[in-house]
């Protein structure tokens, strides 16, 4: 597999990483009590230091001096391959907890086979990833259920947010051309395979959350070919300001 | 309805091989969610290796009104301890 | 109890702490002593909360990864160490939602220099240096402090705090040495916090009301004007290690006296800030009631989904 190529593969799991962890920092230091504040920021961190690694690896396939902020800074929007999903706003706690868990099953069951992946790096970073992610997804998990089955507040503020963002789920299934690549060189995880296994999963959950399954049919995709949601340009306008601002210098 | 959150008390193990320690406290809805918030709170830099919660209205504590007699007459038991006994110093390993 | 008694309580109570012991939740203590502890712990709590605002603001417009992450687990520390704080102000009988209440009726106070905005990238690195910098000063005696659950508290945060500061200088020092346009941002941010950072010691002397009985309870060791003397000391060669212009023309080295001599502190403002005319004072209360606000239907839905779970529970036990 040409370097990149890999590289394109990379982008496609690690942007998750840094679009998710950056929507989730929004919210340190206005969380709905202490508590949940240093847990969700314990996410944000978590997956600040799995997008590095990949970048980290990316920029060294990319050679020309390139950095893991060159990588994460320095591309435009159609650039940046992560699903919509990630990057949808904040909108209340139950967006943030819907959103976080939807992705959480998938990026568990990515990981799981990424760590059979053939390429060393990659697989080391997923064996470290894996630990991290399953807490994630037990920690918003058991945030679905509480509000599921808490109040009827609760139960209608989860349910809408379950229910906007579920189009956003089929996406997470499609393969790109470098997703073809890496699957072929046995480098990357074939994620169609997963599809089933991960509704089953969410399902369960769901129906233990008191919830209503979704009877979305129309899905959204655009995001892994970089044609991304509205909310996308601002985030990176945020993210991307000082690197803009004051090109070609350190901080 | 109680809507807050009950004061939980945590306790860390922070290596195996040492008893679990009172860390501090914090709030939580249930057992569930007082074990993750402690592992956030209170082991953010690998302070520990197990944790212990318990909510904070089941600890019993003794009042220190009483502490004259739960505690001073230990005192004058000095019996108990090694120094009490006179040996000479040619006998080794006691 | 009779006065007498009371009087003779309180004479033990204090020879307790002038011989070092440590006073203990449920230890019998006058009712001023738990009053200013409540005060004091839970305004320092504020500050930390609060404090978590005018930084935050910078989370998501770091400028590298690197920094992104330490600022996101700096901020997330100041979260920690209130909720240290809080629960060690909790032993002494009050509910964190009643010090919620306080602060968000505007009876609480905290630390003014979180008024100040943070409008660029570089005021990270001075909040980093000098009002952690302060923080510490002020901090440090406290870990010694009579009240036992207050001292714990503050070893936690001492011990924690230890990287922000180092933070701070690290960001001003790659500024410092940077491009000229990045050293121009370093010198006003270093303009701009200077002396909000000296304001934080509180009233001079002279001015303060509390200091003797605080003394007395190891809330404090040493005076305001000690204390910010310190800090001068401290912070003067750092500002000249970094190539960077102290902003009071008055600030010189007084040989005889071994200590640097500085100029006036504008008391007007510090007092307007106090009273809750500074630049952001609206916007930091506005931030904390909403996010309290926004999440009560959160938190309700836990407490009900807990209740739930235990009737479940015993219902299987029956």
């Amino acid at each position: 597999m040409e370097n990149k190529d890999l590289v394109q593969y990379i982008y496609g799991i690690a942007d998750n990483a840094l679009i998710l962890g950056q929507r989730l920092s929004e919210l340190c230091g206005h969380g709905p009590n202490l508590e949940t504040d240093i847990a969700l920021t314990n996410i944000s961190l978590d997956l600040f230091g799995q997008t590095r690694s990949y970048f980290q690896y990316a920029a060294q396939l990319l050679g020309e001096d390139k950095t893991e902020d060159d990588v994460a800074f320095l591309r435009t929007e159609r650039q940046y391959k992560n699903v919509l999903l990630v990057e949808q706003p904040n909108t209340n706690f139950a967006y943030t907890i819907a959103r976080q868990f939807l992705f959480d099953v998938f990026h568990l069951s990515l990981l799981e086979n990424l760590q059979n992946s053939s390429d060393a790096t990659l697989n080391a970073i997923a064996k470290k990833s894996i630990k991290e992610v399953s807490y994630h997804l037990r920690f918003s998990g058991d945030w679905v259920k509480r509000l599921g089955d808490g109040t009827e507040i609760s139960k209608q503020k989860i349910q809408e947010a379950v229910n906007a963002l579920w189009r956003y789920t089929d996406e997470l299934f499609h393969l790109t051309e470098a997703d073809k690549v890496a699957v072929e060189g046995r480098i990357g995880v074939d994620t169609s395979q997963l599809k089933d296994a991960y509704y089953e999963k969410v399902e369960e959950l769901l129906q233990e959350a008191t919830l209503t399954i979704p009877e979305e049919k129309y899905f959204q995709k655009g995001g892994k070919q970089g044609v991304h949601t509205e909310h996308m340009g601002y985030l990176l306008a945020d993210m991307q300001y000082m690197q803009r601002a004051y090109p070609n210098m350190k901080w | 309805m109680e809507k807050n959150w009950p004061l939980w008390e945590v306790f860390v193990r922070s290596k195996n091989g040492l008893e679990h320690r009172h860390f501090g406290s914090l709030h939580a809805a249930d057992a569930e969610m007082a074990l993750e918030n402690a592992r956030d709170v209170y082991t953010r830099r690998s302070e520990g290796v197990s944790i212990w919660v318990v909510e904070s209205k089941h600890i019993t504590a003794s009042n220190p009104e009483n502490n004259g007699e739960l505690f001073e007459p230990a005192q004058d038991k000095v019996y108990r301890h090694p120094t009490f006994y006179t040996l000479p110093d040619e006998v080794k390993h006691m | 109890m009779s006065e007498a008694q009371i009087k003779n309580l309180e004479e033990m109570f204090e020879q307790r702490i002038a011989n070092d012991e440590k006073i203990e939740p449920k230890d019998w203590m006058p009712e001023k002593y738990r009053k200013t502890h409540i005060r004091q712990i839970s305004q320092h709590a504020h500050s930390e909360i609060i404090g978590m605002l005018p930084e935050g603001n910078w989370i998501s417009r770091a400028p590298s990864l690197r920094r992104k992450v330490a600022l996101l687990a700096k901020v997330q520390d100041e979260a920690g160490h209130g909720l240290y704080l809080y629960s060690a102000c909790e032993t002494l009988g009050i509910s964190r939602d009643e010090l919620y209440e306080q602060l968000h009726s505007g009876k609480a106070k905290y630390s003014s220099i979180f008024n100040y905005p943070t409008i660029t990238w570089a005021d990270i690195g001075a909040i980093g240096w000098l009002v952690d910098g302060a923080a510490i000063i002020n901090q440090v005696p406290l870990c010694n402090t009579s009240y036992g659950p207050y001292a714990r508290a503050m070893i936690r945060v001492c011990k924690e705090e230890s990287f922000h500061q180092r933070q701070g200088y690290e960001i001003m020092m790659t500024l410092a040495k940077g491009t000229p346009e990045q050293k121009e941002m370093a010198q006003d941010a270093l303009n701009r916090w200077w002396w909000p950072s000296m304001m934080m010691f509180g009233p001079t002397d002279d001015m303060s009301t509390h200091t003797e009985q605080s003394m007395k309870w190891k809330l404090k060791r040493k005076t305001n004007d000690e204390l910010r003397q310190q800090f001068v000391d401290q912070t003067v060669p750092q500002a000249d290690l970094l190539g960077l212009k102290m902003p009071d023309s008055d600030l010189k080295w007084n040989e005889e006296k071994g200590r640097y001599d500085f100029g006036e502190i504008d008391w007007d403002e510090f007092w307007q800030v106090v009273k809750g005319h500074g630049p952001c004072n609206k916007e930091r209360m506005a931030a904390r009631v909403n996010a309290w606000e926004e999440g009560e239907w959160v938190r309700d839905a836990a407490m009900e989904y807990a209740k739930k779970q235990e009737a479940k529970k015993l219902n299987k036990a029956v």
